[in-house]
């Protein structure tokens, strides 16, 4: 006899969010550093890091592609996942719609991304 | 009938605003509140990736767009917010763990902590080398 187990999706999306908060502790504030603040105010490193040839020959190679992938793709996921569960501690009433409007919107980031890395190419 | 039938009205404590009773819950809802930072942040480095596969000026756009002072601000709480999350990430991480032994006796919650913050600064050192690396 086969026992048809319904297994939960819980564990998925947990991981992601696990995965994701590890990241985002160890690299988010100097990575916010770095492209939101030392970048655009070319101190303490200079603008022409980030400039158009440089970005896109970093972003052409495997590895740097595959880190702003796993950056930009594991942040969302752990930030919707976390989200989503605070709207109960808001008095919001958690249900298919807000479900599909917080992982929907990890989903399409994730799609862009990897659709843009696709197009810059290797 | 003793309570007089439907009138019976029971007193239900609202919970709105709960979390701003007591510092515990504040610090609890702030700790999640940094997700939307971490959201944020994805969707700026999203729209960059973006704009990068678009061509040069779309690229320059973005760069511009991350150089007024608003963007620079938000980066600020943003980075504000990212700290808060990296603290209290490992501040819970021996609650979230099983418990760790080493030679039979168990690994204290508080050098769990102490070595996930000790772990942010290095990789936080490595980051700055490395884009100080790359520019060079």
């Amino acid at each position: 006899m086969v026992a048809v187990v319904k297994r939960s999706h819980a564990p998925v999306f947990w991981l992601l969010f696990g995965a994701g908060g590890m990241l985002a502790a160890l690299v988010g504030p100097m990575l916010v550093f770095i492209t939101g603040i030392a970048v655009p105010l070319g101190s303490p490193l200079q603008r022409e890091l980030l400039s158009y040839p440089r970005a896109f020959a970093l972003a052409q190679h495997w590895w740097a592609k595959g880190c702003l992938l796993v950056v930009v793709t594991l942040f969302a996921w752990h930030a919707v996942h976390r989200i989503y569960h605070s709207l109960h501690d808001l008095g919001i009433r958690t249900g298919t719609f807000p479900k599909l409007l917080c992982y929907g919107t990890a989903l399409v980031l994730t799609v862009a991304t990897v659709a843009s890395l696709l197009a810059i190419g290797f | 009938m003793i309570d007089g039938g439907g009138a019976r009205r029971p007193y239900i404590r609202s919970m709105r605003g709960w979390w701003r009773r007591d510092p515990f819950f504040r610090r609890y809802m702030l700790r999640e509140a940094t997700a939307l930072a971490v959201l944020i942040y994805a969707i700026v480095l999203a729209v960059g990736v973006w704009r990068l596969a678009q061509g040069e000026a779309a690229w320059n756009g973005w760069l511009a767009a991350l150089r007024s002072p608003w963007s620079v601000l938000l980066h600020v709480v943003l980075l504000a917010a990212m700290a808060f999350h990296a603290w209290t990430w490992f501040e819970i991480m021996p609650k979230t763990l099983p418990m760790l032994f080493f030679h039979g006796r168990r690994i204290p919650p508080a050098a769990i902590a102490r070595s996930g913050w000790v772990a942010v600064v290095c990789t936080s050192v490595a980051l700055f080398a490395l884009a100080r690396w790359w520019q060079s």
